[in-house]
């Protein structure tokens, strides 16, 4: 598979390239892990909390959505509105049932989106996402991709990263101000 | 290593944290040597540990062993541009009077083939291959699957 990054070539892309669309412009439909599809117009009026991953990822991902629980903690029920996706970057693996039983092991706000090829890449180009698939011996694979999280205001407005090795201590402000 | 001696080794776990015991060789020490619990066998482990080189020549560690895996590598974890891969990692230098971790984020021991799936709870032995100061072996905790580090009070967080 290539890297969906790549289906720009020009070498200055417009700032609007490189920014994650509002999530109003958006227009993949995904499935949650309890089956039920999810699309971005569902989204609207809330507060935005998404990241890339995917369930066969041991490191980045598991210490992703540890973070990002202990941060729902330190924000409690203010973070109730918020909506916390991860999206699978391999749903060839991710089917929902493994998502479900990915995401109990972590708080239970954050939901877990697969869907059909096609459609993750839309999602993928929409929030401005690249995601590779690695081949490792044996006909394993693993499955580069951007860390960062990414989060929008409640009108659907893209406002920040939290990327993978910032401070951690400055992920709950940035969340805070989106929930407002 | 074949399942009935796999079994035997992880029921071997105590209760206290084996991720708290300190085990020396030469002048390493290594010690938090900790996991996460998998869904199922069919998904990778994870190996953290922390070595210190208290004496004055560098050192490296250039592999690990383990039953609870058939195909354990070391890799680090790079973001580069924002995009996160895991290269594998052909050796890790421990230079001399300093520290080194594999933990989230970062270095790693990556358990492919698991021939279990790691429970919270349980505990199984990694062997570490030192360039010059040779091997240790090291019983590693599973956490769970949201777990930081292991709870030690001496805990170099
Ligand atoms: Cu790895």
């Amino acid at each position: 598979m290539l890297g969906v990054g790549a289906y720009r070539t020009r070498n200055r892309p417009a700032l609007s390239e490189v920014l994650p669309l509002p999530i109003g412009e958006m227009s993949w439909a995904l499935t949650d892990h309890r089956d039920q599809s999810v699309r971005p117009t569902d989204w609207a009026g809330h507060p935005v909390m998404v990241f890339f991953g995917f369930t066969w990822c041991p490191d980045v991902c598991p210490t992703t959505l540890s973070d990002i629980s202990l941060w729902l903690e330190d924000l409690g029920a203010d973070a109730n509105r918020l909506i916390v996706a991860l999206i699978s970057v391999d749903p060839e693996r991710d089917t929902p049932a493994v998502l479900a039983d990915y995401v109990s092991s972590f708080d239970p706000r954050i939901i877990g989106l697969t869907g059909p090829a096609d459609e993750v890449a839309k999602a993928a180009a929409d929030f401005r996402v690249t995601y590779r698939r690695v081949d490792k011996d044996g006909g394993d694979y693993t499955m580069d991709h951007t860390a960062g999280v990414f989060l929008f205001h409640p009108d659907g407005r893209f406002a920040s990263i939290i990327d993978f090795h910032e401070d951690r201590r400055f992920a709950v402000p940035k969340i805070r101000r989106t929930l407002s | 290593m074949n399942h009935f001696l796999l079994a035997a080794a992880l029921t071997l776990s105590a209760p206290a944290a084996m991720a708290c015991e300190t085990v020396a060789i030469g002048d390493l020490t290594v010690e938090h040597a900790w996991s996460k619990a998998t869904i199922g066998a069919g998904r990778p482990g994870v190996f953290y540990v922390e070595i210190t080189n208290t004496g004055s020549t560098d050192d490296a560690l250039v592999g690990i062993a383990t039953p609870a895996a058939g195909m354990p590598m070391l890799h680090e974890t790079v973001v580069q541009d924002g995009i996160a891969s895991m290269p594998h990692a052909m050796s890790i230098p421990v230079p001399a009077g300093q520290s080194v971790q594999l933990s989230p984020g970062g270095y790693h021991g990556m358990l492919m083939g698991l021939t279990t799936a790691l429970k919270e709870g349980d505990s199984f032995p990694v062997t570490l291959t030192f360039e010059k100061a040779g091997e240790v072996t090291v019983n590693v905790d599973v956490l769970s699957l949201r777990a930081e580090g292991p709870d030690c009070a001496d805990a170099g967080q």
